[in-house]
């Protein structure tokens, strides 16, 4: 099982700094998940006990605003990975996210990585350059589109 | 002095009456506007290089052109312009009707040199209004489409609504440009990416090592977007960024479009990204 996750996880470019032996024992806290379009993979504020690679499909994440539904504010892609909360107490999901297409997937525990990542700091310092990138760029991303760059100076603060 | 040099100063300093023949809504505030010369046209045009278009009795601004004339039949001399209104001499020539006749002078600045991407995987990013200067290397790219390599057109919009263009971009990912579309603000229905244009990057595919990339859109978002393609490999001097400064004569007079060692009108817009770079990031320019 744990040898098609890995070569699965081999394939994408994700993960590759890791060395084979840390690649396997991350696989070891990697299953294999599939989901239809429109399937919710989780909601704003429950148990982030997992992340995702995301092999083929997208993702949409989303908030929810009261009145407006479930606002999508970014989606992700293949090679992708989606939820970092796994990372931080209090391991809760600050946003949503569903599948916008069929979407397959590797979701890993994070307890066991987390675990993992504890018992065995080369491996946790690892994790952490892989996931750091990653922060940095979604809110990266996310200060660009503060800054409405396309709007006219009319339509700066409008929706 | 010579009198041979006289077209060349009139197309240049002095506008040249362009009736409006078609006019077409892109968007809530952009429009693409074809012109036709009255007397003699001004000479042709190549892709990057803006007109200074003139709305008579409110002024002058610089405009990309936004489509290849079409060789071969009466058009050819016929300048394609798509503006956005965002001010005084904007919002007077979006609101011309055909029949209207603006001033035009140029062509000004320096080109895309699409030619240079031959061989080459060819990667146009655009942001907002940005795509229309990007549009003639696609209709150039298209048109000898057998010497180049993968086609990438990676655009951004603030909303869906505000995509320019969209039935050619639907023709073009058909005639096999892969294309990524993405918008800022999603609306209902939107079912195509969500997120800024540097993002798409990563999963597009070309070589980076034989690719030359050609850029526009707001300063910072070409900063974020070369910074991505850099990463992936792509040399800063085979990347072309259009750069926009307050412009007034066109033609390396006035120094109103000077940016550091460059005045834009005559040194750029198209600037490679290694020269842009430093530049770019000074506060002070
Ligand atoms: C080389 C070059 C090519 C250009 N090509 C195009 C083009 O193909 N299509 C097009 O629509 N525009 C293009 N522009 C921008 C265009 O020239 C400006 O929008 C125009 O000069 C604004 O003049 P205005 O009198 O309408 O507005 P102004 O009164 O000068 O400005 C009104 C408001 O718009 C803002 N503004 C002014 N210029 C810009 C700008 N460039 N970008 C964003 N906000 C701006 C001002 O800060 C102000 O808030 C180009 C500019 C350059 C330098
Ligand atoms: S606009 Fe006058 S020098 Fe460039």
């Amino acid at each position: 099982m744990t040898g098609g996750v890995v070569s699965r996880v081999a394939a994408l470019r994700f993960f590759a700094a890791l060395n084979p032996r840390q690649l396997d024992q991350l696989c070891e806290a990697g299953t294999p998940m599939s989901y239809q379009p429109g399937e919710r993979i989780f909601a704003e504020g429950g148990d982030a006990d997992r992340f995702w690679l995301i092999e083929t499909g997208s993702v949409a994440l989303d908030v929810r605003i009261p009145g407006r539904g479930d606002q999508v504010i970014e989606t992700l892609g293949a090679g992708a990975v989606l939820g970092w909360s796994w990372l931080h107490p209090p391991y809760r999901w600050q946003f949503g996210a569903s599948a916008r297409e069929r979407l397959e997937t590797i979701a890993f525990d994070g307890a066991a990585v987390r675990n993992r990542c504890d018992a065995d700091p080369a491996f946790g310092y690892a994790m952490l350059r892989l996931f750091t990138p990653v922060i940095v760029a979604r809110l990266q991303a996310t200060r660009l589109r503060l800054l409405d760059l396309y709007a006219t100076s009319a339509q700066v603060g409008r929706p | 002095m010579s009198t041979a040099a006289a077209p060349a100063i009139v197309g240049s300093a002095v506008p040249q009456p362009y009736r409006v023949v078609s006019r077409r809504v892109d968007t809530a505030d952009t429009v693409t506007i074809e012109l036709a010369h009255d007397a003699g046209p001004l000479p042709a045009f190549a892709p990057g290089q803006f007109a200074m278009l003139t709305a008579y009795g409110i002024g002058e601004v610089p405009i990309s052109l936004s489509g290849l004339p079409d060789p071969g039949d009466d058009r050819a001399r016929r300048l394609t312009h798509t503006l956005r209104a965002v001010g005084a001499v904007t919002r007077a020539l979006h609101a011309t009707a055909p029949g209207a006749t603006i001033g035009v002078r140029g062509p000004f600045g320096t080109s895309w040199d699409v030619e240079s991407a031959a061989g080459q995987d060819v990667v146009i990013v655009a942001g907002g209004i940005g795509l229309a200067p990007v549009r003639p290397v696609l209709h150039a790219v298209l048109a000898g489409r057998a010497r180049y390599g993968n086609v990438v057109l990676l655009v951004g919009a603030r909303t869906p609504a505000d995509l320019l263009y969209p039935g050619e971009l639907l023709r073009w990912a058909a005639s096999g440009v892969q294309l990524g579309v993405t918008v800022d603000r999603p609306a209902d229905g939107w079912s195509g990416h969500v997120g800024v244009v540097p993002a798409l990057i990563p999963h597009a595919r070309f070589d980076p090592a034989h690719s030359v990339a050609f850029v526009c859109g707001p300063e910072v978002m070409m900063r974020f977007t070369a910074q991505a393609l850099i990463e992936r490999g792509l040399p800063a001097s085979r990347l072309r960024v259009s750069l926009e400064r307050n412009m007034r004569c066109g033609v390396g007079w006035c120094g109103h479009c000077q940016l550091g060692p460059l005045l834009l009108c005559r040194d750029g817009p198209v600037v490679d990204y290694a020269r842009a770079e430093p530049l770019m990031s000074i506060r002070e320019l």
